[in-house]
């Protein structure tokens, strides 16, 4: 298939940016949308030009690192995947497609459409852990904990931290992810002792990192390659409400 | 007090804020429908003018009142504050945004629906509030006829008080400031009415969204409870609430 793609370049994070617009001839549909891109590079790479950086590693979906604003849409067009995981017969022959980084004040623009996820580091480092060692795995049921409470903070584990709920975000919020990061903590024992600490200091990193506020568009987790749900927002909510009226 | 300020200075501190006054809100609106239901009355407007009066001049109400005008102030300019250091957080935008893939209109564009709200909020002010505060609206006197209850009405002089009620051989007398009349001349014209229901329109999908959505601020989010609010915010606040109040401008223009 024949694909026309609007790739945004821009050198640096103090460089203007602009669309730059390539032809590739033989897309094959089998390939990955990142695939797409390392045959756009050997056709840069073989024309002399620079190539587009852009963040990718694990390649199946779970590390979080390809990011990639699709057709006006975090990971494309497609729900609950990332970009790796997103297959050009997800387009048709002679499309244009438009390729943007995560747009964030948070996030800002290393180079192309490579982005400095750094923020959601500094915020794990403000509290998203368990201070003290717990020790190896415990025997099984050494330490009951509901099956639908384990479900719960299962689901709010997967988050992979790729961002997408920022990018997808009208206001560039973070909140689906420290939500999740919050809640997968606050839900079981280990994490429960330093609850409330640890959601008033995520939510000030946070802020002071320059995310926006939640307005529940629930752009977020309608674009969250890991389903990440809004009631982990809420949770948050909740956590920090009793936690800055209760905690000392 | 530094833990209080820097609370609500933070972002979920601030959305608590639009929550909370929200929701006062979204009951003022409830009791405003309940009170102007009584346009809807064949009483030449006897019931409407009693109630402005009651409503003007209970000192419990008259408190509250002044709590809802600095309500309404409080979340507009507070709201528009948000959507503006909200902006702040995307400096560069994107070039292609694909909005209704992952959320609805209004969920977007409730900073935009709120100050529709608010002009005309200020123009529903000055054109009824202001004017039986200030200006010069007529008096008229009612003869109710307490066997039948038939009421009959008449214009009258003003008179120093706000309202002059007594009974006389089994007819009940009351002068009052006749704003059922402002109000039905008001919506005599096609574009006041006009305004009036593109301004509900507004009010309905800004309430669809904003209803379900203070509760989820609050951290109210449970799976029994979710479908209750859902219905509520659509229904009640979406559409029922708005219909009814979109039907008074619409009923005098067509009764006219």
């Amino acid at each position: 298939m024949k694909i026309t793609l609007k790739v945004w370049r821009q050198k640096n994070n103090a460089a203007k940016g602009q669309f730059e617009t390539y032809k590739l001839d033989h897309v094959s549909e089998d390939m990955s949308f990142l695939e797409m891109f390392d045959v756009l590079n050997e056709q840069l790479i073989n024309e002399g030009k620079e190539p587009v950086v852009f963040d990718h590693d694990c390649r199946e979906g779970i590390c979080g690192s390809c990011s990639m604003y699709i057709n006006g849409r975090p990971h494309g067009p497609k729900n609950a995947v990332t970009t790796c995981q997103l297959h050009m017969r997800s387009f048709k022959d002679g499309d244009i497609i438009v390729v943007e980084p995560w747009r964030a004040a948070a996030f800002p623009v290393l180079k192309d459409l490579s982005v400095d996820r750094s923020s959601f580091d500094r915020i794990m480092s403000a509290g998203g852990f368990v201070s003290v060692n717990t020790g190896n795995a415990q025997d099984a049921n050494n330490l009951p904990i509901g099956k639908e409470i384990a479900d719960e903070a299962f689901s709010s584990a997967a988050c992979i931290g790729c961002g997408a709920c920022v990018a997808a975000c009208k206001n560039a919020s973070a909140m689906l992810f420290v939500s999740a990061k919050v809640s997968q903590l606050a839900l079981l024992p280990q994490g429960q002792p330093e609850a409330r600490k640890r959601v008033l200091a995520m939510v000030n990193q946070m802020d002071a990192e320059g995310f926006g506020a939640c307005t529940n568009t629930g752009a977020c987790s309608a674009e969250c390659p890991k389903e990440i749900s809004l009631s982990n927002i809420a949770r948050m909510n909740r956590e920090y409400l009793s936690a800055g009226i209760i905690a000392e | 007090m530094n833990w209080l300020t820097n609370f609500l200075k933070s972002s979920i501190g601030r959305k608590l804020l639009m929550a909370l006054t929200g929701f006062f809100l979204c009951a003022f609106l409830l009791v405003h429908l309940i009170g102007n239901m009584q346009l809807f009355k064949h009483d030449h407007g006897l019931a409407f003018n009693t109630y402005a009066v009651f409503m003007t001049s209970n000192p419990i109400i008259k408190f509250t009142s002044y709590g809802l005008y600095a309500t309404i102030l409080f979340h507009a300019f507070w709201g528009l504050y948000l959507v503006n250091t909200n902006r702040k957080a995307r400096p560069v935008n994107y070039a292609i945004i694909d909005g209704k893939a992952n959320s609805s209109w209004n969920s977007r564009w409730m900073g935009v629906l709120g100050t529709i709200i608010l002009a005309f909020i200020v123009f529903h002010m000055a054109d009824f509030w202001a004017e039986y505060k200030f200006g010069e609206v007529p008096y008229v006197q009612y003869s109710q006829d307490l066997n039948t209850l038939e009421v009959t009405a008449m214009p009258t002089d003003a008179i120093d008080s706000k309202k002059i009620q007594f009974t006389e051989s089994n007819v009940e007398i009351t002068i009052v400031k006749n704003l059922y009349q402002e109000v039905a001349v008001a919506f005599r014209e096609w574009w006041i009415v006009l305004l009036y229901v593109l301004a509900m329109a507004s009010i309905s999908f800004h309430l669809v969204h904003g209803f379900k959505s203070a509760f989820q601020t609050l951290g109210f989010n449970h799976k029994k409870y979710n479908g209750l609010i859902n219905f509520i915010g659509v229904w009640v606040f979406g559409i029922i609430i708005p219909i009814l109040f979109a039907a008074m401008p619409v009923y005098f223009f067509i009764n006219q």
